[in-house]
């Protein structure tokens, strides 16, 4: 390292330093190692295992757990909808934060206010907003029905059952990530916006380049990598979150908006067959790991330039 | 003649443009905020009221009712959740503190080699979820004897809260002035000295923004919760309202949407105080990897 912060203070202030360091860092590095890093081990481990919650002894089981849920339509139609769901939620997270990032900075009257507004609904803890959901979806006393009978979209005493056909379920599944990753997205774009030096806008706008210009070839050129590793962090927690389908469907109506995390849990936890359950959420994992690698390489290419 | 033109169109264009942006930021609050908004409204509504479909669901048609609060907290174990949950949040927020600080200092201060990989390692691990995790940690739940216990939610919630922490942390010491340190050391102080007395007091605002989003995080959990802790006086906020309060032959939709405002209120307000700081130290943090 060429670059010195910090007089030369001799070998023996320098080894010191190097104690130092592996003694903060070592601890941290256990605890990820024993919770992280081992467990994904032991995931992979369980797939290929025999193991039940009654029989938890390890037997090697090869890949007859992965056949036994290849083998079975219910995953399939999990993976599909985690497929469809992570889709159209990070298209719309990602779209919605470049929007709420921009309004965010905006200069408005009460933006604190707005500010808490947009970010609630990603604070908030996430079955507890799906809760704030059901009650608008799964209920005759809903706002969105009543405004449908107000405008005479529904007949009346018409109400829509929104969580129990397979269409609007699936949608209001889609709506409801979708709410709640949107501010993150925004949070993270919005770190992207601010970090773009004002000045250089200044000496284009003097070079004569019109607002159209500066967005097209300075703020989208600029803000693209942080704008991909938002619309990443979304896909990942879209991808394996559980809570929000737990909560509004449960998977149902017969399993039409189950995902691979619900149903991981379905047979690891409820159904009391781990190896079944790991081999479920085995698939998980391909996904997470080329997105992972994606955000590492955006990463080393913003801070690169 | 023409500039002055110019320039009134141009001001008329910014304050037409002045109006929309309010309209859209409006919209995107409201957006965001209205299933909070309803469930305020359902809390202190009347049975005859809330339950007859031709009253507006937005405003009230009988005088509001504060008994479905004093239900939610007297009758039902919601106070037990909230205590759940801000004990496990404070536990693991002192236990990430312990862990992250250090670390995020080693790593942005102390010039080893491997810092820069390691940092982007830990922070990586963010991206490992719950739902690839939870099988083999609850294995290792029922292996050291936690299994519905709290404490068990104390060993893993970490997993959730220190990559995440590491990241900001280092961000925020990488952005003291190097100088400051370099005073101390010069003054004779140990570089454990120069951490303690220089370094971590000018990183306190760090520390409190890693401290209310680690509560966060803690406070989001579901999966762990569910699948680790089962008696109902072990279950927490995220985990307590949609198994408790919903189930049963009553639906107490009330204090339902009680307990939804007075979580997600005070939660909002103290993360909205400090965005800044999270969007400071994310930013610093990619900056230091480098």
């Amino acid at each position: 390292m060429g670059h010195h912060l910090f007089p030369p203070r001799g070998r023996r202030g320098r080894d010191r330093d190097r104690a130092l360091a592996s003694l903060f860092v070592v601890p941290t590095v256990a605890y990820v190692a024993a919770l992280i890093l081992g467990p994904m081990v032991l995931a992979v481990a369980f797939a290929v295992s025999d193991v039940t919650v009654a029989d938890p002894t390890f037997d090697w089981a090869g890949l007859a757990g992965i056949e036994r849920a290849l083998a079975d339509p219910v995953f399939w139609q999990a993976l599909l909808n985690t497929c469809v769901i992570t889709s159209l939620t990070t298209s719309l997270a990602v779209v919605g934060g470049n929007v709420v990032a921009r309004l965010m900075l905006a200069r408005v009257y009460g933006r604190w206010l707005v500010r808490l507004c947009v970010l609630l609904p990603w604070v908030t803890p996430v079955t507890v907003s799906s809760v704030a959901w059901l009650w608008m979806l799964d209920s005759v006393y809903s706002p969105l029905d009543w405004a449908g009978r107000q405008l005479g979209l529904l007949g009346v005493g018409e109400s829509v059952n929104w969580l129990g056909r397979p269409s609007t379920a699936m949608a209001s599944v889609v709506a409801v990530q979708a709410w709640r990753l949107t501010p993150l997205t925004a949070v993270i774009i919005m770190a992207g916006l601010v970090s773009i030096p004002r000045n250089i806008y200044e000496a284009a706008r003097v070079d004569g380049a019109g607002r159209w210009l500066r967005a097209r070839f300075m703020t989208v050129p600029l803000t693209a990598p942080i704008v991909a590793v938002a619309g990443l962090f979304c896909a990942v927690f879209t991808f394996s979150d559980m809570a929000v389908v737990r909560v509004l469907t449960n998977g149902g109506p017969t399993h039409s908006t189950e995902v691979l995390a619900t149903l991981a849990f379905r047979r690891g936890i409820d159904g009391g067959d781990v190896a079944q359950g790991a081999a479920v959420a085995l698939f998980l994992l391909p996904v997470l790991l080329a997105a992972t690698l994606t955000i590492l390489g955006l990463v080393r290419r913003m801070v690169a330039r | 003649m023409i500039p002055a033109r110019r320039a009134e169109r141009a001001r008329r264009r910014q304050r037409l443009g002045g109006v929309a942006v309010h309209a859209a930021a409006y919209a995107a609050a409201l957006l965001g905020a209205g299933p909070f908004l309803w469930s305020m409204i359902t809390a202190v509504k009347l049975n005859r009221d809330l339950y007859d479909p031709a009253h507006s669901p937005l405003w009230f048609n009988a005088p509001p009712t504060a008994d479905h609060l004093a239900y939610l907290w007297r009758h039902t174990a919601f106070p037990t959740f909230a205590w759940n949950t801000l004990w496990i949040g404070a536990a693991v927020v002192v236990a990430t503190l312990l862990l992250a600080t250090p670390a995020g200092y080693a790593l942005a201060r102390l010039r080893r080699p491997w810092a820069g990989r390691l940092g982007m390692a830990i922070f990586l691990c963010y991206l490992v979820p719950p739902s690839v995790l939870f099988l083999p940690l609850s294995r290792l739940v029922a292996a050291a004897g936690l299994q519905d216990s709290d404490w068990a939610l104390v060993l893993v919630y970490p997993t959730l809260t220190v990559p995440v922490s590491v990241w900001l942390m280092m961000g925020f010491f990488s952005a003291i002035p190097a100088q400051v340190e370099e005073q101390a050391l010069v003054d004779g102080c140990t570089r454990f000295a120069a951490f303690r007395r220089v370094a971590l007091p000018l990183a306190v605002p760090g520390v409190v923004a890693v401290v209310v989003l680690s509560f966060v995080l803690c406070a989001s959990e579901y999966l762990y919760a569910i699948a680790f802790v089962s008696p109902t006086a072990g279950k927490v906020v995220s985990t307590g309202i949609p198994t408790e309060l919903i189930r049963g032959d009553l639906f107490y939709w009330q204090s339902l949407q009680g307990a939804v405002v007075l979580v997600a209120v005070p939660v909002g307000v103290v993360f909205n105080l400090l965005l800044k700081r999270f969007v400071a130290g994310f930013t610093a943090g990619a900056v230091t990897v480098a």
